[in-house]
């Protein structure tokens, strides 16, 4: 038996192999979890029983040479974002905190497909709405480096979950940086696949022209092998894109030929950490160091992508998160509070009684009142403001304006380069509730990664370093639309030159 | 004050269920009268991370009818979110269309028979798809507050068709909804239910009204609940008089008070104020980013228009011009729907007289439907029968009374024309035959011939009587001319 740290292609060999069991690969990491979980918190809910026994009913067809899955026996930890039919999808929020989802997202059902062995739900920002997974409504997932730091967010706890080695693979999303972000701040790596790569069916939509489904593991390795599962067009979403799904893992190894790079000196001006600053241009030197060309770019409108993010985003979010309203499902207000309530208030008012909201007003306001929590509040009041009569042309549709400049800033640095690179944060994990008060602060972790998503197109961030304070450091490098295959081999490429991306955590 | 002379303008908003099978952003049912939540599934009730996916055939019916109603159908359309609260409307938005709706700039002629009003094209503004909302259902007993909501309706495929304010009157307004329903029967796009709600009426109505000062318009008011035509021509000219007396007592003009939605109650006759809408009137209208545009090619735009087949204003007009009936009752006909038209031109064709075919339809063949409630693809006359019975009239094997009498036995038993006459043995009556009885009658019975014979022409009708008395057969109108014929020589 290998360690807990094999990469899960490694484990797919030897379970191929038969020198090990997906029960006792679960059991290992389950165990893990049993150990260090209380600690760092990832998981919302660990599958234990239902898992061993996945794996088991998996070892049982291996072993009698029947067909498996491209996964067979791997366990995989989720975002309690995607449906999971049967299973509490909470999305983070006590709004859906005993929702049971009818029906599986389609990137659970190709899970399922696969044979991976659902090992557990990971914590996450309420709706996916932040950068530090404080938001969750339910607990606060600590960074493994240092336990009294942020994950990063929104996908905190798919990130931490594979830096603690609690998983060998996680599934997270990516509206503005939701995979990568806590990747780069939890030492893994991730990827946030272009937009209609993934299947959207069944993720619970924060802003559904920027969500995206992506991979973290502790190697690109692994993330070409879970997306060969999570990738492809998808008749349920019509935002899904017929094109083809290439074998990833198949050209993972194999170095780029004359590798074009841009870097965009933009992103090296004030505000970034020095030590961001000096890891990524060392990641630099790296890639001249395999052969690759590196060259300046610019990029002149993605400087509006965080004010263009965090109108188009919010917008979406105010229809998307109207559904959450007390009547079919999910949190209801207490109804006989809310009456006994209104009927003093009615009684007190007398003559102006006909100003008082009705029982139905009154119990959707209560009802998202009490079921949302404060940033999931702000950007509802962001976004329905910014839709409102007198103010759609002047916020919404000028953002629109924007994000196509921004798509045509990426399309031309294309014609030049093959990949961008660049952090993929300003700086590293930061202690809870340090930007708690400071909500514009949180908005700027996402600099350096929202514009992939208004764009469109695809971006990875894998460890290049660390901090004298031995947290950990991203390097992010992007590709134009459906080129992730290039993407996966030009990340493979630096982690085949250096060891960023295995060095562990100490936990005790 | 004196009463002034006024206008009435009102527009109207029509929604129409598409005929579907499925939903139009999912794949449920969209049959009606099944139990309450039993046609639905995570999209069509807004369950998190449900996607809608557009169904094609609807948009086609769109397309058609919106081709139909002589619209421009531009290449590029897009789908948006109305954003609104309200129970029946689980995400919390409708997807609709906004402002590139998949059609605008049409029109649809409308005509009175009776010419009651001139014939003019109303102008059409738009017709946009959207999805229906489910329905709601109040609980009225006393101190039980609760409601229940059925979603079986959530989804379904509705075209909203906006008019110009081009009416001026309730009965105009009635005649654009008969002709817009007979045109979609016509296009087989919807079943133009009321009663089921696959078609909704809401009204925008106000006046015109010529002072000597100025002309001034009242106060546009939305009037919905309407559930019949009847109910809209009643209550547009409910509302008409309405906004006069308040004009009257208050001055008011557009302007000056807030857009007033009142609802029709049917019972009481009249139009009331409906309490302010709980849901918003700033819909905050955005591009839904879950749905695609939909590119829409001019090849299509032609193979659609190809296929839709003879529409009634067209189809009145050949009948007239190629069958040689009335204007009147290629109206009748054509109103009646594509079924029974069909079975027109069959009879006329098989027959040869269209003249006769269009009167014995409009007549005898109506009557028929209506007191059997039956629909013409259930009558029993087939259309060769009925050619059949109109040949042998003109042959002048029976006369066109007994030809009815027949008709209605055929209509009853199911036989043939010949087969009834046969059973109630009609057969000619030669000439030779008719005159002997006519002699044997005038012999009988001098005194008739004495009164005819002093210019007394109505005693002749006794003599038909017996004549018919002792042969059915004999055609009367025959045997009066022969009976006069021989008085004359006898004379």
């Amino acid at each position: 038996m290998s360690s807990i740290h094999t990469k899960a292609t490694d484990w797919l060999a030897q379970l191929e192999s038969g020198s090990c069991t997906s029960r006792e690969i679960t059991q290992l990491y389950l165990d893990q979890i049993e150990r260090h979980d209380a600690t760092v918190q990832a998981f919302l809910q660990v599958h234990r029983e239902t898992a061993l026994e996945q794996a088991s009913e998996i070892d049982k067809r291996r072993q009698a040479g029947k067909p498996v899955g491209r996964l067979a026996g791997l366990p995989v930890a989720v975002k309690d974002i995607l449906c999971s039919v049967g299973q509490a999808t909470t999305c983070g929020s006590k709004q859906l905190e005993h929702f049971v989802a009818p029906y599986d997202a389609t990137v659970m059902a190709r899970l399922k497909e696969a044979d991976a062995v659902l090992i557990g739900r990971t914590n996450m920002d309420e709706f996916a709405m932040g950068s530090s997974t404080e938001n969750s409504a339910f607990q606060l997932t600590r960074n493994p480096w240092d336990v009294e730091r942020i994950p990063g967010g929104s996908s905190g706890g798919s990130a931490a979950c594979v830096a603690a080695a609690m998983t060998p693979l996680s599934v997270g999303t990516d509206t503005g940086g939701s995979i990568r972000q806590p990747a780069a701040l939890c030492g893994v790596s991730g990827m946030k696949p272009s937009y209609g790569r993934v299947s959207r069916y069944g993720l619970v939509a924060f802003a559904s022209s920027l969500d995206q489904v992506g991979p973290l593991a502790s190697s690109v390795q692994d993330l070409a092998l879970l997306m060969e599962v999570l990738a492809g067009h998808d008749p349920l979403d019509s935002t899904s894109a017929p094109v083809e799904v290439p074998s990833y893992t198949a050209t993972v190894d194999e170095p780029l030929e004359g590798l074009r790079v841009g870097w965009i000196p933009e992103q090296f001006s004030s505000g970034l950490n020095p030590e961001i600053e000096a890891a990524v241009r060392e990641a630099m030197t790296v890639y001249q160091s395999l052969g690759a060309n590196v060259q300046e770019i610019s990029l002149p409108h993605a400087k509006y992508g965080i004010a263009t993010y965090y109108i188009i985003a919010p917008c979406e979010a105010s229809g998307n998160l109207a559904r959450y309203d007390g009547v079919h499902y999910g949190y209801r207000t207490d109804e006989q509070a809310m009456l006994t309530e209104l009927r003093d208030q009615l009684q007190a008012a007398g003559e102006a009684a006909e100003s008082i909201d009705s029982p139905l007003v009154r119990m959707y306001r209560k009802t998202r009142s009490e079921g949302f929590g404060p940033e999931v509040k702000r950007r509802i009041m962001l976004g329905t403001y910014a839709l409102s009569k007198g103010y759609y042309d002047a916020y919404y549709l000028k953002a629109l304006k924007v994000r196509r400049l921004i798509r045509h800033d990426y399309d031309q640095a294309f014609e030049n380069v093959d990949v961008l690179l660049g952090p993929v944060t300003a700086s590293p994990a930061f202690r809870f509730g340090e930007k708690t008060d400071d909500p514009l602060g949180m908005y700027l972790e996402d600099l350096y990664t929202v514009t992939a998503n208004l764009a469109g197109i695809a971006g990875i961030s894998i460890p290049c370093g660390f901090t004298a304070e031995s947290l950990p450091i991203g390097l992010q490098l992007q590709a134009p639309p459906f080129q992730e295959e290039r993407l996966l081999r030009a990340a493979s490429m630096y982690q085949s030159a250096t060891d960023w991306h295995l060095r562990r955590p100490t936990l005790s | 004050m004196s009463k002034q002379a006024y206008q009435v303008i009102i527009g109207l908003e029509v929604h129409v269920q598409l005929k579907t099978e499925s939903k139009l952003f999912c794949r449920c049912s969209t049959d009606f009268g099944q139990p309450p939540n039993t046609q639905t599934c995570p999209v069509c009730i807004g369950m998190p991370g449900a996607l809608p996916v557009m169904n094609e055939k609807a948009f086609q019916l769109g397309i058609k009818t919106a081709i139909a109603l002589n619209c421009q159908i531009p290449h590029f359309t897009k789908w948006d979110r109305k954003n609104y609260y309200y129970p029946d409307l689980p995400k919390g938005y409708q997807i609709s269309q906004f402002d590139l709706p998949m059609s605008c700039d049409g029109w649809l002629q409308i005509e009175d028979p009776q010419g009651e009003f001139e014939s003019k094209k109303v102008r059409i503004i738009r017709a946009h798809l959207e999805e229906d909302a489910g329905k709601s259902m109040h609980d009225e007993v006393a101190g039980k507050a609760d409601s229940s909501i059925d979603l079986n309706r959530t989804g379904t495929p509705l075209l909203e068709i906006v008019s110009e304010p081009d009416l001026r009157s309730a009965a105009e307004a009635k005649a654009y909804l008969t002709e817009l329903k007979l045109l979609l029967t016509y296009l087989d796009v919807s079943d133009c239910n009321m009663q089921e709600g696959s078609l909704r009426v809401d009204a925008n109505i106000n006046l015109h009204i010529d002072t000597p000062e100025e002309t001034a318009a009242t106060p546009i008011v939305e009037v919905k609940n309407m559930n019949s035509f009847r109910a809209v021509e009643r209550a547009l000219i409910y509302e008409a008089d309405r906004q006069y007396q308040v004009w009257e007592k208050t001055g008011q003009k557009i302007g000056d008070v807030p857009k007033q939605t009142r609802g029709w109650d049917d019972q009481a006759q009249i139009t009331r104020g409906q309490r302010h809408k709980e849901e918003s009137s700033d819909y905050r209208y955005f591009p839904d980013p879950d749905l695609v545009p939909v590119q829409v090619t001019e090849e299509e735009v032609v193979s659609i228009r190809a296929k839709i087949g003879e529409l009634p204003a067209a189809l009145r007009e050949r009948l007239v011009q190629e069958h040689g009936i009335s204007p009147y009752t290629s109206d009748v006909l054509v109103n009646q729907g594509r079924a029974l038209v069909h079975y027109f031109l069959e009879v006329a064709q098989a027959c040869g007289d269209g003249t006769a075919a269009g009167n014995w339809i409009q007549q005898e063949v109506l009557r028929s439907l209506k007191e059997q409630q039956l629909d013409i693809n259930d009558f029993p006359i087939s259309s060769a029968e009925l050619a059949e019975l109109l040949n042998l009239i003109e042959r002048g094997e029976l006369d066109n009374s007994r030809g009815k009498e027949v008709f209605v036995e055929m209509v009853q038993s199911g036989k043939s024309a010949a087969s009834v006459m046969q059973d109630k043995g009609i057969e000619r009556v030669d000439e030779s035959q008719l005159i002997e009885l006519c002699q044997s009658l005038l012999a009988e019975n001098p005194q008739v011939v004495a009164d005819v014979l002093s210019g007394k022409q109505q005693a002749i009708g006794a003599l038909i009587g017996k004549a018919k008395q002792q042969n059915p057969n004999i055609n009367p109108g025959s045997v009066r001319q022969i009976l006069l014929d021989l008085v004359q020589q006898m004379g």
